[in-house]
């Protein structure tokens, strides 16, 4: 299986996505966020056709709009003019839907979409993989930074704010580092799915983990044994990666409940 | 003695509501512990979070004097599902004042410990909140609101939901941290015996200010619980 080179690719991939979907994911779950990414993924969508309508890499047509769509979420948020779903629902269906109109514009309907709404382990390229592991790597790397900061806003984001921490920028990063795991996820897991490796490790580590930090550890351990499973079970049983992905991190948080609760949580 | 914090002829309204607080006046010395009481709906809460800065009021000024504040909010609990040790929560409380990169320095972690310990919880710093008991969970959010190292606490109804030596445990730590540390403290409660052995300036709050002087000046008249009501 190594031997074929878009193996090596999607693993390698699939590596960066692993982690770093459920390292981000983290927070927007202990925000109450869940549902963002899936948000973000349908912008993605609209980055794609984009990418397809002026003919520039997809990737990072996907990882512009994609930030634009979560910094603008996260403003309608922060200034309360509209609640936190309303938001959401407005730039999800807006980018949905300007997204089928951008892909029909540039005469690229007959194209195949499945492959960016479900993933693909055939389509990582090698500028893929080198655009996905830098922009992942820089991604963990703000996580890692921003570790502290983070969590006291996550713990109590009115006593951070009393407190002094920028809480506005810190919202505006997290919202950022979702749009961008979404976008280089989205040749792995597919725009549909990623949400779902943003949040179901998390859950799944909450049930079993002792503390904050070894909840987000375990579930970036999840995340990167569910990619792994995922695509090697895609690739024996010819199945699109982010059905496979997703089910085995399902299947993890399923499992946690009983898990945690054996060992008297 | 230095301002820690003065409101001058402060309004402020929830939009559209009636006005909460209406023509404000309060100026707070440093290292003075006060009690913010009243009854519920009095303006309590609306008036700690204009000196915190959570809310702008719709007239009048708001100026604090310090840099360093600490909030325990009103029925603290952690906003998150993941598990959360005690350190943890009083980590991130820190978190104003570590620097983003790198492990946390000495001084950091030293004022971590010391805030877990001035609430008496230093052999359990590892435990998670959701293990301990209501007192000590309220405890260690005071710890949170400490390990910063504020030159201002704000405490939005401490002992709420305690039991009576937790009550007695909160009030003799606040004491302590305004005798050694000379903390100025703001204290909101909606009762009076819980607050009134520890401070020696009570300012009552009832849509504006009603009463700011010494408990022991304080007309018998407020006591009477039917009145708080009226």
């Amino acid at each position: 299986m190594l031997d074929l080179e878009f193996m090596r690719h999607a693993f390698g991939a699939g590596i960066i996505v692993g982690l770093l979907a459920p390292a981000v994911g983290f927070f927007l779950v202990q925000r109450r966020l869940s549902l963002i990414g899936d948000g973000i993924g349908h912008v993605a969508f609209a980055g794609v056709a984009l990418g397809y309508l002026l003919d520039l890499p997809l990737v990072l047509t996907a990882l512009v709009v994609s930030v634009a769509g979560a910094l603008s979420i996260e403003a309608l948020r922060a200034r309360r003019r509209t609640a936190g779903d309303q938001a959401l629902a407005l730039v999800f269906y807006t980018g949905i839907a300007g997204g089928v109109v951008l892909v029909s514009a540039a005469g690229a309907l007959n194209v195949n979409l499945f492959q960016f709404l479900f993933g693909s382990i055939l389509t990582v390229t090698r500028s893929d993989l080198v655009v996905i592991a830098v922009l992942g790597v820089a991604a963990l790397l703000v996580v890692g930074v921003l570790y502290r900061p983070l969590v006291a806003v996550v713990v109590d984001e009115e006593a951070a704010r009393v407190g002094g921490l920028p809480v506005p920028w810190l919202n505006a990063a997290t919202a950022a580092l979702a749009a961008v795991t979404i976008a280089i996820s989205m040749r792995v897991v597919g725009i549909l799915l990623i949400a779902a490796l943003m949040v179901l490790p998390v859950i799944a580590a909450g049930r079993i983990a002792w503390s904050m930090r070894s909840t987000l550890v375990m579930s970036m351990g999840i995340g990167l044994a569910s990619v792994l499973v995922g695509i090697t079970v895609a690739y024996y049983g010819n199945l699109p990666p982010g059905g496979t992905t997703v089910l085995v991190a399902a299947a993890a948080a399923v499992l946690s409940g009983p898990l945690g609760a054996l060992r008297g949580r | 003695m230095p301002l820690a914090l003065e409101l001058d002829g402060v309004f402020f309204g929830y939009a559209a509501a009636a006005p909460v607080l209406r023509d404000v006046g309060l100026t707070v010395d440093r290292s003075e512990f006060v009690a913010i009481a009243g009854p519920n709906g009095g303006g309590k809460t609306t008036l700690l979070r204009l000196v915190l800065g959570l809310e702008q009021p719709d007239a009048g000024h708001v100026r604090v004097f310090v840099d360093r504040l600490g909030y325990l909010p009103q029925r603290a609990q952690s906003g998150v599902d993941a598990p959360l040790t005690v350190r943890e929560l009083v980590t991130a409380g820190r978190a104003p004042r570590t620097r983003f990169l790198g492990p946390l320095r000495s001084s950091d972690r030293a004022a971590v410990r010391e805030a877990i310990g001035r609430v008496g919880l230093g052999d359990r710093p590892d435990r998670r909140l959701t293990t301990l008991s209501g007192g000590q969970q309220q405890r260690a959010f005071i710890a949170k609101a400490l390990a910063a190292e504020p030159e201002l606490l704000v405490l939005d109804e401490p002992t709420t939901g305690v039991d009576a030596e937790a009550q007695e445990t909160i009030g003799a730590l606040l004491q302590q941290l305004r005798a050694e540390l000379g903390m100025t403290i703001l204290y909101a409660s909606h009762e009076f015996g819980a607050v009134e052995r520890f401070v020696e300036r009570l300012v009552l709050v009832r849509g504006g200010i009603v009463f700011d002087g010494a408990p022991s000046q304080l007309p018998g008249v407020w006591h009477d619980p039917s009145h708080a009501h009226a």
